[in-house]
């Protein structure tokens, strides 16, 4: 016999767990499926934690304002340390390009009320000491962001997801989604079968995959980045750090970094061309090419010592937003994907509007915004994102 | 200063002294010896504290694989055990987190540099040095790596004399001698490149090994890579474990018979197999009290040869008995150790303490096979010898070098490997490279009782090896062809064969397991008392003609008393044979001269293991912790890592990898069922400047 839920959800990660914790939290059934071994395998343990309102869209802004609430007030409210740092995210911008870019957008930040705003050189070098101040133009600063440990907000979030109530299954492929007459009935695993009229795709790297089992083309295709992490020091520095400009070897793009709680640095790079595909090996020119921008940018950093690199898969949607939402065609099919390397930022807040949606019918942001982050929106449109 | 002044194997290198200061007081070390090594020297074994909790902190594995020893040096963190001491250097205790030294300049650095060659060997111990010859021979160009300053690996701390082929590997030397010879022969090949201080800390998807050696970061691109990175040693949980005093024998072995460090006034060692028994015994050498060895097993896994050598000499062995706790507030000051069941369950009531400043761990050794296990699936065209590839003696390191050494140059000719071949197309020497392997790797056999030749009024041998183990230098060496190995020409029990004895004394002097007397009953006629030679490795101190010592058998009772007649220097072998004048009766039983007196142990209530114990010694993790995430279902040590950060520290799970899958079996989860930690690069820490080419 097949067990019966309410919901089930496709990945055990940043996304999908949050939405099985809020969706116990309104006394539904939710059963959680993952191929790994247990919960945040996937990508939750290879990001690096950062959190931050400052995006170029407003559903971004709205649901990572809601994740930051959640985040801040976590280990008051559970008891768990997940080592949450209000340190903010600072943009140090030292070319003409970035400044543009950041200064378009700064009047629409401010618009949906963060404190998001442009900082003088003398202000940047008080906020990262040390910086190389050598044609630094200023930057923006939003002191409201911060970084967080993801293992242990996962870990933490697990554990008070099967306190609600939530089911986990792992190291179980989903196989197979049955839908009847236009309405999601079942779903198969390599072990076992569930009734459930609700899925939720949140299969991060694999959500393409997940999303053929009911003919539905989610336009996710994953690419890595490589991230590394020191061993502890001093603390010696409170904000993210992102620096846009194009790496001067020709191999990156955004680079960006932080002193985690615990003191160590924690450090990665957009690679520029993108590299696609599921591969996660590391490769032999990820340290050298990061520690020539890390010292460029802080000299001070030359010290750290090298403990772990690893490598990470950004699933990445043709507009780079998230494919989140309704699947009309098909009833119970909702997605929450495409999070493009921001699903441990974006995962609180969404999962509680996720959870809204499919309890009530309505997200809790207005559904306007949310539907520009849908699967019927123009992903060939012009709105690019600004700030990946 | 606490360093050895004398020792009956070693010579004792005149060193240009180095001033240096920690936390502000001056001390002294020696040109080139290690930071942790001129700390323990001074007297100094705790070097800082832990940043979570305070707890002390001190020299653990002393090979560069954990960072317990992390010091403050000149005002960089590194690694007290593989940084050299410097005239005028300020070392101060790591307490909490280092601090991040400021830096003004903005620099530039060059790119990484990439070299190519056919060969790269990671480690130059038997294995690597054994296969190096063979590639130096044939010309194939060869990097060869070690991470520590000179070549030989462990062999550089094995004063003791080796088992196994006479023929196939140096057995009748000792380890150092060996040592000296491969690296002085690799030495005269040009194809070789050797680079010493120079690690190896990550193989890459694209061919290329990340090399680290003084300063610098580069690439070494190989069309063959030989991991023969040797072994780390197997960690043990106890209270107390983590205190400063408490670590590996191989850590022992180096501060002893590398640096010459009397390390420790009195220690216990806690595992009977051959490590340990060795260590105890190179403690005894050097001058220190050995308390005890405890054995969890009813007998020690080592070679018996190896056992009766350090009981003969007065150590007391505990066999069927575990460690409960280690004592000590800053460091070890005590332990006690208790009798196990058929279970390994620790019976109440025969709790036993001991006063020690050290206790050395001693139970077992993992290959370090981490770059092998990558380099296979990134498709390197890679092998593995010594220890990387399997656990086993020095010995069968050596030949397991040179077959691989012959097997990449047979690769990189285009020929087939020895696996790949048919009996038929071996040479005659080839033929038989198998089998020897695996006797040399063959654990210890049966024991037998070989009946004992004795010739009345005359001189002969006793033999007291009874245990089938790959040894074979005593009946290689006697002139007279009188001793004879019965069965197997390696693994058989050597027999006197009763033909004639000349009292040469050359298997004596050989016999790697001390296991061979000579008795002369020519000396008393009246078969009143006997005259016995005995083997002799300590310092000889002791030994003036006309001395009473006590006499034990190779189980350790006394046997009575016996005279000291006079000793022969047996040169070259610096091992003395010293002639005892017994009471006749007990010319055959007399195995060895007690070298330490006996010590009762204290019967005192124990702390038993508990849930403070620390699993995780980097990050401070407790077995309670595990073991409750254990007992909620978790069978995912990535998710233990996650949760607790076992693994997370500097040594990247190496040391508490085992102890954890040994606390699933404990709760009745089959280690086999969780999934292992995921390893990433680099192997060990390395300074980002190294990445960037910048100073």
């Amino acid at each position: 016999m097949a067990e019966n839920y309410d919901v089930v959800i496709i990945g055990a990660g940043s996304v999908g767990v949050p939405i099985a914790y809020y969706l116990a939290q309104e006394k539904m059934k939710v059963l959680v499926i993952d191929r790994h071994p247990s919960p945040g395998q996937g990508q939750n343990k290879s990001a690096i934690g950062g959190v931050r309102a400052t995006h170029s869209d407003p559903a971004k802004i709205l649901l990572c304002e809601e994740s930051i609430h959640i985040f801040s007030a976590w280990q008051e409210e559970t008891g768990d340390a997940v080592g949450w740092k209000q340190g903010g995210y600072c943009f140090p911008v030292y070319r003409e390009e970035e400044e543009r870019t950041l200064q378009e957008i700064l009047p629409f930040q401010k618009k949906y009320g963060l404190h998001t705003g442009w900082v003088r050189p003398e202000e940047i070098r008080e906020i990262v000491p040390g910086i190389n101040i050598e044609g630094l133009r200023g930057g923006i600063y939003s002191p409201e962001d911060g970084q967080v440990s993801p293992v242990l907000f996962m870990n933490s979030l697990y554990e008070a997801a099967k306190r609600e109530g939530c089911s986990f299954r792992f190291s179980e492929t989903v196989t197979g989604i049955r839908v009847e007459h236009d309405r999601i009935s079942k779903v198969s695993t390599d072990k076992a079968s569930y009734n459930t009229p609700v899925v939720v795709n949140a299969a991060g790297a694999y959500a393409k995959e997940v999303g053929t089992y009911t003919g539905l083309r989610v336009a996710v295709d994953p690419e890595s980045h490589e991230a590394g992490i020191s061993s502890p020091v001093e603390h010696f520095l409170s904000p993210m750090v992102v620096d846009m400009r194009p790496g001067t070897n020709g191999k990156t793009s955004n680079f960006y970094f932080t002193q985690v709680a615990e003191g160590p640095v924690i450090f990665c790079y957009t690679p520029a061309p993108p590299i696609k595909g599921t591969n996660r090996d590391s490769s032999s020119e990820f340290l050298p090419i990061l520690a020539d921008r890390l010292i460029s940018l802080l000299p001070r950093c030359k010290n750290l010592l090298i403990r772990r690199t690893w490598r990470g898969l950004y699933p990445m949607t043709p507009d780079g937003y998230p494919i989140c939402g309704k699947v009309n065609e098909i009833a119970g099919m909702y997605l929450a994907a495409g999070m493009c390397g921001q699903g441990f930022m974006i995962g609180p807040g969404l999962g509680k509007n996720m959870a809204a949606l499919i309890v009530h019918g309505a997200p809790l942001i207005p559904g306007d915004v949310f539907d520009t982050i849908g699967y019927y929106r123009n992903f060939e449109g012009p709105d690019k994102e600004a700030l990946t | 200063m606490a360093r050895i002044e004398e020792h009956p194997i070693l010579d004792i290198p005149k060193k240009r002294k180095v001033r240096f200061t920690f936390e502000g007081r001056p001390m002294e070390g020696l040109e080139g010896e290690m930071v942790s090594s001129a700390l323990i020297a001074n007297g100094e074994d705790t070097f800082g504290s832990h940043q979570k909790d305070g707890a002390p902190q001190g020299m653990y594995c002393s090979n560069g694989q954990c960072s317990q020893c992390l010091v403050i040096a000149d005002g960089f963190p590194v690694k007290g055990c593989m940084t050299p001491v410097r005239e005028g250097m300020d070392v101060r205790g790591c307490k909490g987190k280092p601090k991040l030294p400021e830096e003004a300049i903005v620099q530039r650095g060059n790119a990484v540099e990439t070299i190519e060659t056919e060969c790269l060997i990671i480690g130059g111990g038997p294995a690597g040095l054994s296969a190096a010859l063979e590639l130096g021979k044939q010309g194939v160009e060869t990097v060869l790596i070690d991470d520590k300053y000179r070549l030989g690996g462990k062999l550089t701390l094995q004063t003791h004399v080796f088992f196994g082929s006479t023929d196939a590997c140096y057995a009748g030397s000792r380890g150092i001698d060996i040592a000296e010879r491969l690296t002085t022969e690799v030495s005269t090949y040009d194809a070789i490149d050797i680079r010493l201080a120079t690690s190896a800390v990550g193989v890459f998807p694209d061919g290329k090994v990340g090399i680290v050696t003084d300063g610098t970061y580069y690439f070494i691109k190989p069309e063959i890579l030989l991991v023969a990175s040797g072994a780390r040693e197997k960690a043990l949980a106890f209270p107390g474990c983590d205190l400063p005093g408490v670590y590996g024998a191989g850590a022992f072995q180096t501060l002893v018979n590398r640096d010459l460090v009397k390390a420790s006034e009195r220690l216990f060692v806690c595992g009977g197999g051959n490590v340990g028994l060795i260590t105890a015994y190179h403690a005894l050498q050097a001058g220190i009290q050995v308390t005890g060895l405890a054995e969890a097993l009813s007998v020690c896994g080592g070679y018996k040869v190896h056992a009766d050598k350090i009981i003969s000499a007065g150590i007391p062995v505990y066999t069927s008995h575990t460690i409960l706790t280690a004592y000590g507030k800053e460091r070890v000051e005590g332990l006690s150790i208790a009798e196990v069941d058929a279970s390994f369950t620790p019976v109440k009531g025969t709790e036993k303490r001991f006063s020690v400043d050290t206790i050395l761990i001693a139970v077992g050794l993992t290959p370090i096979d981490e770059l092998y296990r990558q380099a296979r699936t990134y498709g390197f065209e890679v092998f593995a010898a010594g220890d990387a590839e399997e656990i086993s003696e020095a010995s069968a390191a050596m030949f397991s070098g040179r077959i691989a050494g012959k097997n990449i140059v047979r690769r990189l000719t285009g020929a087939k490997l020895f696996a790949e071949m048919a009996p038929a197309e071996k040479l005659p020497e080839e033929a038989g490279e198998k089998e020897l392997m695996e006797a040399l790797r063959s654990k210890p056999g049966a024991i037998n009782d070989v009946e004992q030749t004795v010739l009345p009024g005359k001189v002969y041998p006793v033999i007291r090896c009874k245990q089938e183990i790959p040894c074979d230098p005593c009946a290689a060496i006697c002139p007279k062809g009188a001793i004879t190995l019965d069965g197997d020409p390696l693994l058989g029990i050597p027999r006197f064969t009763g033909k004639e004895c000349s009292n040469c004394g050359r298997c004596v002097l050989i016999c790697p397991g001390l296991a061979i007397s000579l008795v002369d009953e020519r000396f008393d006629p009246d078969q009143r008392e006997a005259l016995i030679t005995l083997p002799f490795e300590y310092t000889g101190n002791m030994l003036q003609p006309g001395r009473e010592v006590v006499t034990l058998a190779s189980d350790g009772t006394t046997t009575g008393k016996g005279i000291i007649e006079g000793v022969r220097s047996g040169g070259k072998a610096k091992r003395l044979l010293v002639s005892v004048r017994v009471p006749f009766e007990e010319r055959l039983t007399a195995a060895g001269i007690r070298m330490q007196d006996p010590e009762s142990a204290g019967m005192q209530f124990a702390v038993e293991d508990n849930d403070e114990t620390i699993i995780c010694r980097c990050e401070r993790i407790t077995k309670g912790e595990i073991v409750a995430m254990i007992r909620k279902g978790c069978r995912d040590l990535n998710q233990i890592k996650a949760a607790l950060r076992t693994g997370m520290g500097a040594c990247g799970g190496k040391t508490c990898e085992e102890l954890i899958l040994r606390l699933f079996a404990a709760e009745g989860v089959d280690p086999k069922s969780v999934t292992p930690f995921v390893k990433r690069p680099p192997l060990t820490e390395v300074p980002l400047k190294l990445f960037a080419g910048v100073e």
